[in-house]
């Protein structure tokens, strides 16, 4: 039983990975109808940002504190601001070795920003010239960025893994009954569980996120309404992107090894999720991630771990036949 | 007559070739051709369902991989048995082998076009991007299993697999995907399947069958997967799970669409463009892959329908288009 129990946590934590990668799936497919192929990278490239930005900051530190000093140095003989500047000039230099749950939050919004801007570049750039185009013109521009984002990032980035650096030492946590969780579990469930709520705090309770109803309701309508659909498409490229992003830093805490073509199977799995849950729905891609992460975990645990990548196809065959539109989607009457 | 006459045409071109392309091209080129035929076969047998149908495969790799691993696996076990036997009995050589090729790819075919079946079948009640996400399943469901069966070498790969294909049997199956596809087109079949295509309610009240015509088109797209998949394990005469992953799905998706949608001599043109790519791509080394991603984006951008559009390259169309020109008061 506790084995089991210990499974369900593994389980859940991995989902809400999936969760967040695959919101980003039905939130775009929501309201472009467009399967967005390089969403799975967007989440590698959100490791690999969160995997320099330590670097960077710790950079940034330094060149900040080195030019603090030097103000410092300047202004020596000001009472109160020059014994000020020199002790910040000397927490700045100490950037490396700020705490450590600081660095990660800065970590993960290094990342969140860089593909959030990334989001941005790739729907300006690549979808929106095809937007009026047919919906398989799209889904292959889609598959080209794919694999720009994947073979740039083995030119980028080296094809060799990395090694994400240990920001936070792992320790378990007893839950009693022989169910341990480790800390870095508690962040990607703590984490995940805030960005969601964020998420649906922006979708429903927010202006632009009543836009991004309307406009996956209907293009024309919306536009009528004043909204202007291109920025919205956009934001909505932006969120996803940055919760992708997430996912990445999040996955990357916990499984530190990193390479460019880490994306294509979770993104993979994440679509699916985001279909079983009933595509274009918000609460059906969190409940598809968590499902797809607990039967993955319990395929792995209880079966094979060879047959890790089929379990998340074969429950989509049988869920798709039984319910056609996904677990919480409506089955749409076709209008002639 | 005039049929009979094609195909012996056809079929002295090809042994033609089949002499001269390996003295005239060195190995390297030669094995490129051979690779385009096969991508040509799995792109023009993808259009039967994506262009004339307007269902939407995304698991090709998977009917291609089942081809590959039955046909593997039935001349290993059978074939190379009887052609032993046959060359025993003074049948020449060539004969037995071509055979017995005949043979596995038959039984590579079938084995796929079953499994189209299967698959063809959640299309009664699946549409668009959900049936596209069920063959994606299916392709990677196929591809996990062989991995993971040892009789068929599972992640090791199947090695020594007779090499008999040639020239030849390349050249023969796209000539018979190809004449298939334009046979189709013309027909009372492939007038129902672009019906389904342009509007599938407005189809079925017309009393198209749709279900059992979407099944054919999966079942014949699965079948000619798997002749180019039992093609390319007896050409290279060794198998890996890995040449059949969802990568090799989309591969083939961007040919057919690249090559316009429908279009059947699309599909072949693009099929060569996009196989050769990579290939000529090859001297920028590191960038290739890079590049052939961004020139995909671009061509998309460009020509969102296709190099083709749904138009055919024939010789009738470019005299019908100079005798329009030609006269005007027509």
């Amino acid at each position: 039983m506790s084995e089991f129990l210990q499974q369900l946590v593994n389980g859940v934590t991995w989902g809400s990975v999936y969760a967040l990668i695959a919101l980003g799936y039905t939130m775009v497919y929501g309201i472009l109808r467009l399967i967005n192929f390089a969403h799975g990278d967007i989440y590698m490239l959100g490791a690999f940002f969160g995997f320099y930005a330590p670097g960077l900051i710790v950079a940034a530190g330094a060149r900040a504190g080195e030019w603090l000093e030097g103000a410092h140095r300047v202004l020596h003989g000001v009472p109160v601001l020059g014994p000020g500047l020199g002790r910040l000039a000397a927490a700045l230099s100490a950037a490396g070795s700020m705490a450590d749950a600081l660095q990660a939050l800065l970590v993960l919004v290094i990342a969140m920003v860089g593909c959030g801007l990334l989001g941005i570049v790739i729907e300006r750039g690549a979808y929106k010239p095809v937007r009026r185009s047919s919906r398989l013109a799209a889904l292959i521009t889609a598959i080209g960025v794919s694999l720009l984002l994947e073979n740039g990032g083995v030119l980028v980035f080296g094809p060799d893994p990395k090694f994400f650096p240990q920001i936070i030492p792992s320790s378990n946590i007893a839950l009693g009954g022989g169910v341990t969780i480790s800390n870095q579990q508690v962040i990607i469930l703590t984490v995940s569980i805030l960005l969601m709520f964020a998420l649906r705090f922006i979708v429903t309770r927010t202006r632009v996120g009543k836009a991004m109803q309307a406009v996956s309701h209907s293009h024309m309508a919306a536009s009528l309404m004043g909204i202007s659909v291109d920025r919205i498409i956009t934001f909505t490229f932006v969120l996803g992107s940055m919760l992708a992003a997430a996912a990445g830093v999040l996955v990357a805490l916990q499984n530190p090894k990193i390479e460019p073509y880490m994306g294509v199977m979770p993104g993979l799995k994440a679509f699916v999720a985001a279909v079983l849950g009933g595509i274009g729905n918000i609460p059906g891609a969190v409940l598809g991630g968590l499902v797809m992460g607990v039967a993955e975990v319990l395929v792995v645990g209880y079966v094979s771990p060879t047959y890790r990548d089929a379990i998340a196809f074969v429950l989509l065959i049988i869920i798709l036949l039984v319910r056609p539109a996904g677990i919480l989607g409506k089955a749409q009457a076709e209008k002639v | 007559m005039r049929r009979a006459l094609w195909l012996a045409g056809v079929l002295v071109a090809l042994v033609a070739l089949n002499v001269a392309l390996p003295r005239l091209l060195n190995p390297y080129l030669f094995q490129i051709v051979v690779l385009c035929g096969i991508n040509v076969i799995l792109a023009v047998s993808l259009n039967l369902v994506n262009g004339f149908t307007g269902q939407f495969s995304i698991g090709h790799a998977g009917f291609m991989a089942l081809g590959a691993y039955g046909s593997a696996m039935f001349s290993l076990h059978v074939g190379q048995g009887w052609v032993a036997a046959l060359e025993a009995g003074h049948v020449p050589g060539v004969v037995a082998e071509g055979f017995a090729l005949l043979l596995a790819l038959l039984v590579g075919g079938l084995l796929s076009a079953l499994a189209g079946y299967l698959v063809g079948l959640p299309s009664l009640r699946l549409r668009g991007d959900y049936l596209a996400i069920v063959t994606l399943g299916f392709g990677e469901i196929i591809r996990v299993i062989i991995t993971n069966v040892d009789a068929v070498g599972a992640s090791r790969g199947l090695p020594g697999i007779p090499g008999w294909v040639n020239f030849f049997w390349v050249g023969l199956g796209v000539a018979a995907v190809i004449f298939l596809s334009l046979n189709l087109a013309r027909s009372t079949h492939g007038r129902a399947l672009f019906a389904i295509r342009d509007d599938e309610v407005a189809a079925e009240a017309l009393g198209v069958d749709t279900t059992s015509y979407k099944v054919l088109a999966f079942v014949l797209g699965a079948f000619f997967a798997g002749v180019a998949g039992g093609l390319f394990a007896h050409y290279l005469s060794y198998l890996n799970p890995n040449s059949f992953t969802f990568l090799k799905s989309i591969e083939v998706i961007a040919m057919v669409v690249l090559g316009g949608l429908g279009s059947v001599s699309g599909a072949v043109l693009a099929a060569i463009v996009l196989t050769l790519l990579p290939e000529v791509l090859r001297p920028v080394k590191d960038y290739r892959m890079v590049l052939y991603s961004f020139m995909l984006i671009v061509l998309m951008i460009t020509r969102p329908q296709g190099l083709l559009g749904n138009r055919e390259l024939s010789l009738t169309w470019l005299t019908r288009r100079r005798r329009r020109a030609g006269a005007p008061s027509a």
